[in-house]
């Protein structure tokens, strides 16, 4: 199972959570896993089985170069999905998304400041910035929203982020306007995409979203008590500014190390939590395992669909995301307990 | 609109009379001013736009060039004031104005300042399907206009089957189905930009001039044949223009009070649709200039005593556009960028601020 090698392993579930997961995980590794080999095999030469095995045909130089990108959207889509499963139970909001709610532009606009201003090129300085980026963007989505007369509802976050994300899409236009070269890495970049990247790269984040990672599954039980408002989470002995605090960086990390990655990607936050609870219901200790799985599984599938539907050319992985999951968002926001989560 | 005079029956009591006769003449005065206010504004900038700048014609010259004739010494004048600095003013006032309309329109029969055309993805659809009929199927000129009108009308009529009928939204009970078209919107439009990325990633001619005309908007690639169609397009629908700016006061009232005023409901969506067709002709002649549709609206409501004006909104979003324009092209350093930068760098902390305000929730007519 060499595929998962990247995915942080959970914790122990506990007792409660092990008879819903036991069925749960082994199903979606071996889904996870025929999607990574088909996103090895798949693309616009197709590589034979046993090219994949043998180092010295053609096709064995394609595999290796895709399995890069393979990596890269494991890594980069199993941290979107724990990331919204988070922002979900955080802002107790159906709707909520990294990409929607603005935090993924905002992790985008500082990395763009910092490699047009600042000089920086190297994936390892720009992460930091990238994560300042969506932690500012992210409480300041969340401050805007909750001033909003009635309160930060599911709506009004989902506004607050467009607007935001509309405000740094203007900032950062007129940067690439002054700096081509900015432009030209970036024109490829923002739309979303793994394609390109290295082994190399993805090792150069992954201890943040490791870290991200372990603070999401260390909180799975304060989600669980947040669900229930804050005067009965005080009441179960829980500090809910404290727990929101862990949570909030868990996102953070996740979200802006995916996007230093990945660019901004947006629906995978969104969808994926939605179905880890049709299949496990709604505790987090069994959520947010299956985000992070079926996350991967979304973002490898979507890259290798994307690379073979419109020949010679690919479709990035954010395009096609998007495109995928915007009806899903329509039916989500349409079911009538959009109220809260 | 004359006032009639009140019938000289003594049950009338004059000075009460007299009362409804001052409140009343208040606000058409005021209407007056401001119209006449913003038009001097707009003037102002236009005529700023034309003759200053880095390269400065006087008012003499510009007459001269306009004439026909040319400048003794400096014959390059002409070229500029007449393929570059007059066509860009132009276009400028024109879009804005269609922008201003269109989405104050939007926003007076949604009852709801957000639902504006680019807020709730009108224009961004039209821009795709302008942007597709360009690179995919390699189209040009006048065919443009009208796939970006069929790709707003697709887009708007998407978003209103979707947000039409379904459970409650809890926390907007009042304005529930126009909350939820502006949901709907705003991730359509997130979805379509990204198509557009898409398409410009396709394009074996990357221009970053074009990508942002048709992402963020733009004025600078104006000439006369763009301004000459989208004239006769706007002055088509002139007189529809003029009908909604009449029945506008009545629908904006809401479907119920509407309807007991004798009011048809299909007018609402009537003038939904003319909301559309002035946004979209707007956007394929300069791109989807971001906020100016949603700004112009509430500006010239802000300016009017919160009553809703057509003419008004027509002059700020021309102001808007046009102001844009010269400081994105002169006052920012590093200099030339298009409009759409300027209006959406601030717009969006303007749509943050009316949300705090909480006006969203309780605007109504």
């Amino acid at each position: 199972m060499t595929a998962t090698q990247a995915r942080p392993v959970p914790p122990a579930p506990t007792p409660a959570a092990r008879a819903g997961l036991a069925r749960a995980v082994p199903v979606m590794l071996v889904i996870l896993a025929a999607a990574c080999v088909a996103s090895v095999l798949i693309g616009s030469t197709t590589v034979s089985w046993g090219a994949l095995l043998d180092a010295d045909s053609p096709g064995h130089a394609v595999a290796v170069a895709r399995w890069g990108r393979t990596v890269a959207a494991v890594v980069v889509g199993g941290a979107l999905g724990l990331a919204g499963a988070c922002l979900q139970g955080l802002t107790r909001n159906p709707l909520a998304d990294p990409g929607l709610l603005g935090i993924n532009a905002g992790a985008a606009f500082a990395m763009i400041v910092a490699i047009a201003f600042l000089g920086v090129s190297e994936l390892s300085a720009f992460v930091w910035f990238a994560l300042a980026g969506a932690a500012i963007t992210g409480l300041l989505v969340q401050l805007i929203a909750s001033r909003v007369r009635g309160g930060a509802t599911p709506l009004t976050l989902v506004i607050t982020g467009a607007a935001v994300t509309a405000a740094l899409t203007s900032w950062v236009s007129a940067i690439l306007l002054i700096d081509r070269q900015t432009l030209e890495a970036f024109r490829f970049w923002s739309v979303g995409t793994v394609g390109g990247r290295s082994v190399d790269e993805v090792l150069t984040v992954l201890p943040i979203l490791v870290v991200g990672a372990c603070l999401a599954f260390l909180s799975a039980r304060v989600l669980d008590s947040l669900a229930l408002g804050d005067d009965l989470s005080r009441g179960l002995g829980r500090h809910p500014g404290r727990d929101r605090a862990v949570v909030w960086a868990a996102v953070v990390l996740l979200s802006g190390g995916a996007t230093a990655l990945a660019g901004p990607i947006v629906f995978v936050g969104l969808v994926i939590p939605h179905l880890a609870r049709t299949i496990v219901g709604p505790s987090y200790t069994k959520v947010l395992p299956l985000s992070v799985g079926y996350g991967a599984v979304l973002t490898v599938v979507s890259d290798t669909i994307g690379r073979v539907l419109v020949p010679p050319t690919e479709v990035q992985v954010g395009v096609m995301t998007a495109v995928v999951g915007a009806p899903i968002f329509v039916l989500l926001a349409r079911r009538s307990r959009i109220g809260g989560l | 609109m004359t006032l009639t005079e009140p019938p000289a029956t003594p049950v009338v009591d004059p000075v009460a009379v007299e009362q409804v006769r001052t409140a009343r003449r208040g606000t058409f005065r005021r209407r007056r001013h401001v119209v006449v206010g913003l038009s001097l504004a707009v003037f102002a900038a236009f005529t700023a736009r034309v003759l200053l700048g880095d390269f400065t014609i006087t008012v003499p010259d510009f007459f001269t060039i306009v004439g026909g004739g040319t400048i003794p010494n400096v014959p390059s004048a002409s070229f500029i004031l007449m393929e570059v600095k007059l066509p860009r003013a132009v276009l400028a006032v024109l879009c804005g104005a269609a922008f201003g309309v269109g989405g104050a329109i939007f926003q007076a029969v949604l009852r709801n300042p957000l639902a504006s055309p680019d807020i709730v993805g009108v224009s961004i659809g039209a821009s795709a399907a302008a942007v597709f009929a360009i690179i995919t199927l390699g189209l040009a000129g006048p065919v443009i206009s009208v796939w970006a009108v069929c790709g707003a009308l697709v887009t708007a009529l998407a978003i209103r089957i979707a947000a039409r009928g379904s459970g409650p939204v809890r926390g907007h009970a009042s304005s529930t189905s126009s909350y939820r078209l502006v949901l709907f919107g705003v991730v359509a439009a997130a979805a379509l930009q990204s198509c557009i990325q898409y398409l410009f990633t396709r394009a074996d001619l990357y221009d970053a001039q074009l990508t942002l005309r048709w992402l963020t908007g733009s004025v600078s690639s104006a000439d006369w044949q763009t301004i000459r169609i989208l004239t006769v397009l706007l002055l088509a629908t002139l007189p529809f223009v003029g009908w909604a700016a009449r029945t506008l006061p009545i629908v904006e009232l809401g479907s119920d009070a509407a309807s007991g005023l004798g009011e048809q409901l299909v007018k609402a969506d009537l003038m939904l649709l003319l909301g559309v067709v002035l946004v979209a002709v707007a956007v394929a002649a300069s791109g989807p200039i971001a906020f100016v549709a949603f700004l112009s609206g509430p500006v010239a409501r802000a300016l009017n005593h919160d009553r809703t004006t057509i003419a008004g909104s027509a002059l700020v979003g021309a102001l808007a556009v046009v102001a844009g324009d010269y400081v994105g092209d002169y006052w920012v350093p590093g200099g030339n960028y298009p409009v759409g930068v300027v209006t959406g760098a601030v717009g969006a902390p303007f749509l943050l601020w009316l949300l705090v305000r909480g006006r969203s929730s309780k605007e109504a007519g």
